[in-house]
């Protein structure tokens, strides 16, 4: 059995028609898990999941009795890709200090596929990544991507895929001082966006878009992923403005909510005015990171329809805006009809994605507290595989084992939220992955110190 | 074997304000030093709480020491461990509580906490764990900035089963100040949570941080040769110190000069004072072990040692214990090699292994820490049994502090220090379902009045809430 699986992943890393047979399959979609079932992966996309699958003719067959299977994870909130050493600058591009631009600054050309975090990540489970820019100078932080994990040199599942503004205390800070000042600059952004969106010469579509006709909030299938409205040559404007042409030029999609915005706030008070500003502009697609605070207003957030990218475990009021922060804030909002996906939002987001089966695990034991809400397992599980697919429109793609789902999947030795469980394989749209890193290295080479014939350096 | 001076700072707790040399106390230990100056000037106002017998049976008991005790009970009366077991006896008017399933343990020491220090909320107004102006503060002491309105012990004590902790002052410095070990009780004053009789700690720190901090003032150190050459200069001024007060304790005289980081210095060459460095890199520690040697001091504990495992051999060797995370590295370059074997590892080499935080968020889930770390080991044919793995958690830290006598294991006579744990405390599902202190139950999942809140969260937002 451990053979068949080490077997598969030297294989040449090309798609192929594998079925999964015989373990203890969770769909991710917040359902219960599956005993004795069956994944088939065909050209890269999950074919069949669940009990009773039928394994195609001429498949591989991977034998996980006794073991889990699950979709690959995805990081609902990270900076995996962008920084390998926080503290040495140049390896670090999550932010740009001197930079005169803000909302047009775009991660994708600094996604780096050899990030060692990438491979630790990946060798934990988790094969895609919802990957924001931290503000510097405004509240526009830039836009993000989500990434695959893949061990290939192309890392994009979707580029551009959100606009990352923070409000609350550190847009206060970024603003100038205050939250009011956070709020008129973005305002004023946002006009600045709709006045230049006017000029742009773009489809028919685009053109109707930016005179304020609602869009459909739907998924964007991923082949009909936004211009860059960077490229357009029409980046005019009769006056000077705040903002540059090209912080301008990317609110556009922003505006026409063809462009997701995730918005960072903790406070009740925050969360309940970022949801008011769906009525001034009211094709935002909104996204909450963080709502340390959300359980409090989760009706609220309920009924707006907005998704919620938390921190699971942020139970201190580590700040003022987080007063009422507790490690049921996920399960409460569960509970009142909000969809919530874990995030980590300044807890090492950069290479700590890995924990996110023990944030998720940590969830499901809240259960047995009296006066905590915890979450069901499956809901735990949905929390970092489905749910943060869905709360990036990307649903329909990633993050379950559903059929048509593209193939990431991945095999465990036991329960995959349990801390003494791991991973036995890991597939990428169908691929297999290695689960080398340097930390498996480093460890391989230091398990024996006696002085042998030749130094460590020679031992690899 | 570093000498323990506990007896001693007993005493010496009863000659506060005595300044006469000379003279010991009667039932002062032999091997004491003479008091010229008070010892202990903030002496621990701590008094266990009430506490009432308890007998708790038809557990799995880890009594920290590496034993294990299958459907056990275990019974705590008058503030301490009195018996442990497979049947035990309820003595009249003890209660009993039936752990079908649980799992009963000492409880959690974290040897490296900054609560208090930096608590929270984590506003400028609160930052008191660094000093910070200048590389060498032997002479600031983090007692005098513990905050006991952090809400964050309680976090510990709910959710971590934590019921002792040191605090360590940061790592800007060289020297960064003394530490203070707590027990993990609410109370009004930092003297009312302090551990009595334990040793001070000497916080030091290797590597980047003073060299960032400083240097990038144009100040020394900017290098780690300024780090040592710093170091080296400051002890051999300590060594001269200790010198002349040895001398005038031992001959009388006019009394040197008081110098209170001086002081703190000459604590850890007489054997008083723990030293506790922060260090990652493995060559780094390798050179601080050289240093201590050079001036006369044994090195209790690295911290952060996330090189530990190249050099395992190395600390096995002398002694010195090494305080790890799980599986934090990369965010500086002296932890980029850090990987999630390295506890396993340096406790399979045979040197003294201890889990620790650093973190106000870690220090709720180092049992969870301790748990990845052993399943790492596993992986590679590292199998470290639960119940010794539990001595990274309490008796390791406890003497490592310097407390071991007193509490980090569930020994007869020992602090009744201990938790029950709703299951598997290896398992991400498992809660502490209730926490005693010298016998005192102050945390009990199942009664909404035994969760402490802070005078800070008193009529704020989620105030009371089960967290």
């Amino acid at each position: 059995m451990l053979l068949g699986i080490a077997a598969l992943v030297s294989a040449p890393a090309i798609a192929q028609t594998v079925a999964i047979t015989g373990g203890t399959v969770a769909l991710g979609d917040g359902s219960a898990p599956i005993e004795g079932g069956t994944v088939v992966i065909e050209n890269g996309r999950i074919a069949a999941a669940g009990a009773n699958v039928a394994v195609p003719a001429g498949a591989t067959v991977v034998d996980a009795t006794g073991k889990w299977v699950t979709p690959g994870l995805v990081a609902g909130f990270s900076r995996v890709g962008l920084v390998e050493v926080d503290a040495v600058d140049a390896t670090n591009d999550t932010q740009a200090n001197g930079s005169p631009f803000s909302a047009a600054i775009d991660v994708e050309p600094a996604i780096n596929p050899r990030a060692s975090a990438i491979a630790v990540s990946r060798a934990a489970g988790v094969t895609r990544a919802v990957v924001a820019p931290v503000t510097a100078r405004s509240i526009f932080a830039g836009q993000g991507a989500v990434i695959d994990l893949g061990a290939d040199m192309q890392p994009i599942t979707r580029a551009r895929a959100f606009q990352f503004v923070e409000f609350g205390e550190q847009g206060a800070r970024e603003a100038g001082g205050s939250r009011p000042a956070a709020y008129t600059l973005f305002r004023n952004a946002l006009r600045e966006a709709r006045d230049l969106g006017r000029d742009i010469r773009g489809t028919s579509r685009e053109r109707g878009l930016a005179t304020g006709e609602p869009v459909q909030p739907q998924e964007l299938p991923l082949e009909e992923i936004p211009e860059n409205p960077l490229l357009s040559s029409a980046l005019e404007r009769p006056e000077d403005v705040l903002l540059t042409r090209f912080d301008a030029a990317a609110l556009v999609p922003v505006l026409q909510g063809r462009q997701l915005l995730l918005v960072h706030v903790e406070r009740a008070s925050d969360i309940l005015r970022t949801l008011e500003l769906k009525r001034e502009f009211p094709n935002l697609r909104l996204v909450l990171v963080g709502a340390a605070e959300g359980w409090t207003v989760a009706d609220r957030i309920a009924a707006a329809g907005v998704p919620v990218i938390a921190n699971a475990l942020t139970d201190l009021p580590a700040s003022f805006e987080q007063l009422a922060a507790t490690q049921s804030n996920i399960g409460r909002m569960v509970d009142a009809g909000v969809e919530v996906a874990i995030g980590m939002l300044g807890e090492d987001e950069a290479r700590q994605v890995r924990l996110s089966t023990q944030n998720a695990g940590n969830l499901v034991a809240l259960n047995d507290v009296p006066g905590a809400s915890g979450l069901t397992w499956g809901e735990a599980l949905a929390a970092i595989s489905s749910a943060p697919a869905k709360a990036l429109g990307l649903g329909s793609e990633i993050g379950s084992l559903q059929p048509g789902r593209r193939a990431d999947v991945v095999i465990w030795n036991d329960d995959p939220l349990e801390l003494s469980s791991g991973v036995e394989a890991v597939w990428i749209d169908g691929v297999p992955q290695p689960l080398e890193t340097r930390q498996t290295l480093l460890r391989d080479r230091y398990l024996e110190i006696d002085r042998g014939a030749l130094p460590e350096a020679y031992d690899h | 074997m570093k000498i323990r001076l506990v007896a001693g700072l007993l005493a010496a707790a009863s000659l506060t304000g005595a300044c006469a040399g000379g003279n010991a106390e009667p039932g002062t230990a032999s091997d004491a030093p003479v008091e010229s100056y008070s010892r202990n000037p903030y002496p621990s106002t701590y008094r266990p709480y009430p506490s009432v017998p308890t007998l708790i049976t038809n557990v799995t008991i880890y009594d920290g020491e590496g034993g294990r005790i299958d459907n056990g009970s275990i019974l705590l009366a008058d503030g301490e461990v009195v018996e442990l077991g497979q049947s035990i006896a309820a003595p009249d008017g003890a209660t009993v509580i039936d752990g079908n399933g649980k799992w009963v343990t000492p409880g959690i020491i974290d040897v490296h906490s900054h609560l208090g220090n930096y608590p929270s909320p984590g506003v400028e107004a609160h930052s008191d764990g660094n000093e910070a102006t200048n590389p060498v503060h032997p002479d600031v002491w983090a007692e005098h900035a513990v905050w006991p309105q952090d809400p964050g012990f309680s976090r510990a004590l709910a959710n971590g089963g934590v019921t002792s902790l040191q605090i360590l002052p940061g790592s800007a410095d060289l020297f960064g100040g003394r530490s203070v070990t707590l027990k993990n009780v609410p109370a009004r004053t930092m003297q009312g949570m302090k551990f009595p009789g334990a040793p001070y700690g000497l916080k030091m720190a290797c590597g980047e941080n003073p060299k960032r901090v400083y240097g990038n003032r144009n100040q020394m150190p900017g290098s780690r040769m300024g780090n040592v050459a710093l170091n080296r200069a400051t002890w051999a001024k300590a060594v001269e110190y200790d010198r002349k007060w040895d001398k005038y304790e031992k001959d009388g005289g006019d009394p040197p000069e008081r110098n209170i980081g001086m002081d703190t210095l000459r604590g850890v060459l007489d054997g008083e004072i723990d030293v506790h460095n922060h260090c990652y890199r493995a060559d780094e520690m390798a050179v601080v072990i050289d240093m201590a040697k050079e001036f006369g001091y044994t090195v209790s504990t690295f911290h952060h040692a996330v090189e530990s495992y190249k050099i395992a051999d190395l600390l096995r060797e002398n002694g010195i214990c090494s305080a790890m995370w799980a599986d934090w590295w990369g965010f500086k370059m002296e932890a980029y090699d850090g990987i999630e074997a390295n506890i396993p590892m340096v406790h399979n080499a045979g040197a003294c292994t201890i889990v620790h935080s650093d973190d106000a968020n870690g220090i709720q889930r180092l049992n969870q820490e301790a748990a990845k770390a052993l399943a790492a080991g596993r992986a590679v044919g590292i199998n470290i049994p639960d119940e010794v793995a539990w001595t990274w958690l309490s008796y390791n830290p406890a003497k490592a502090i310097g407390v071991d006598e007193m509490t980090g294991s569930l020994k007869p006579g020992k602090m009744a220090d201990v938790v029950l744990w709703n299951g598997d405390p290896f398992s991400v599902y498992t809660r502490p379902e209730r926490v005693w202190i010298d016998g005192a139950l102050l945390y009990d999942a199942l009664d909404p009045k035994r969760r402490p809140v802070s005078d800070f969260e008193l009529g704020q937002p989620g105030q009371g809430d089960v967290k």
